[in-house]
């Protein structure tokens, strides 16, 4: 029950946001401190899902194959390997460190 | 209507290279949402929020062992880039108010790059036109990992869990560097972010309250709280010293 209504909460909350300005502006901005704030959410939001999905397990903080899958990723995104392929060499390291470990 | 790629529309046809990058994010997203939500939820979930960031946002909350609060604000924080996104599109999108909702509805990240013609110009109908490949791959890509989830089992085992972190950190590059990462349609629009330091400041000030919060808050909660850095916004920049591009006013 509890994930179906996080599913209509995401859904009609993406909606709304994606056509508010649609809606409302007739070619008028929003306030520019907004707009300056809102654009750095992005940026604030997906680094902490980053250090989350990379360095935690519940509450602990932990260096484990996922850093190194990680990293090995990042280094491949730097060099401007496409996103699909830089997913598959991350996954593959922390898959192959599992296995030996 | 010649049924060649040439006859086809202009959006359409841009769209079609993200069909195999779209559905392969779409397979990883079933393959890890379908243990922690079910089979039949999470195809629904990519069938009606439709958004990557928002779906990956709230399934890492929950795997992490957050409530569906905290999921669903993070989901919602995730997408909060549409506001703006809705507004620099808004000057160009024409009609009643039901028919500006739905224009307003089908924008994605890329059918906005898509669509951009410079100097603030957007072809609405090049956006949506972008959008049937991009819904299609991402709904059977869940399908197709979802399916897949059941015959793998956990996604632990084979590295799988590291997608998320690496998904998102394709995301972040681009908006931390988007000199060095960018291709060059992306660059005409981040023209007036150039000079801009904040993006890398407010993404290292959120790995740290992230880091510092983990051991001594419920999960979910330091993402939400580390959302918060982009405050620094608030402050108006140091006008640059060379103003070579005026009129972007973005």
């Amino acid at each position: 029950m509890k994930t179906w209504l996080l599913i209509a909460v995401l859904a009609v909350g993406t909606v709304l946001m994606k056509a508010l300005g649609p809606v409302l502006a007739g070619g008028r901005q929003p306030p520019a401190p907004l707009t300056r704030v809102v654009a750095l959410v992005a940026p604030a939001l997906i680094s902490a899902l980053i250090v989350t999905g990379t360095f935690t397990q519940g509450q602990q903080l932990i260096i484990d194959a996922r850093a190194v899958g990680v990293a090995v990723a990042a280094v491949a995104l730097w060099f401007r390997v496409p996103a699909v392929f830089a997913m598959l060499i991350g996954v593959v390291v922390c898959a192959v460190l599992r296995f030996l470990a | 209507m010649r049924w060649t790629p040439e006859a086809w529309p202009e959006g359409l046809r841009a769209s079609m290279p993200l069909g195999l990058p779209i559905a392969a994010v779409g397979v990883s997203f079933g393959l890890l949402a379908g243990p922690v939500l079910g089979a039949i939820p999470s195809i629904v979930m990519s069938a009606v929020v439709w958004s990557g960031t928002a779906q990956f946002a709230a399934l890492t909350i929950l795997a992490s062992g957050g409530g569906t609060a905290l999921a669903a604000g993070a989901g919602l924080l995730a997408n909060t880039r549409f506001l703006p996104m809705g507004f620099a599109i808004a000057p160009s999108v024409r009609g009643g108010l039901v028919r500006r909702l739905l224009k307003g509805a089908v924008l994605a990240d890329a059918s906005f790059v898509i669509g951009h013609r410079g100097g603030g110009q957007f072809d609405i109908s090049a956006i949506a036109w972008a959008a049937p490949v991009q819904y299609v791959t991402w709904v059977g890509g869940t399908i197709a990992g979802v399916a897949g989830a059941t015959a793998i089992g956990d996604p632990g085992r084979w590295g799988l869990d590291v997608l998320f972190p690496i998904f998102y950190l394709s995301l972040l590059l681009p908006e931390l560097f988007p000199v060095h990462i960018q291709a060059a349609g992306r660059r005409a629009r981040r023209q007036a972010d150039r000079r801009n330091l904040r993006p890398i400041i407010v993404a290292l000030l959120a790995a740290a309250i992230t880091l510092a919060l983990t051991p001594v808050t419920p999960p979910g909660v330091p993402v939400v709280v580390a959302a918060a850095a982009a405050l620094i916004g608030l402050r108006a920049p140091r006008e640059p010293v060379t103003q070579r591009s005026a009129g972007d006013g973005a």
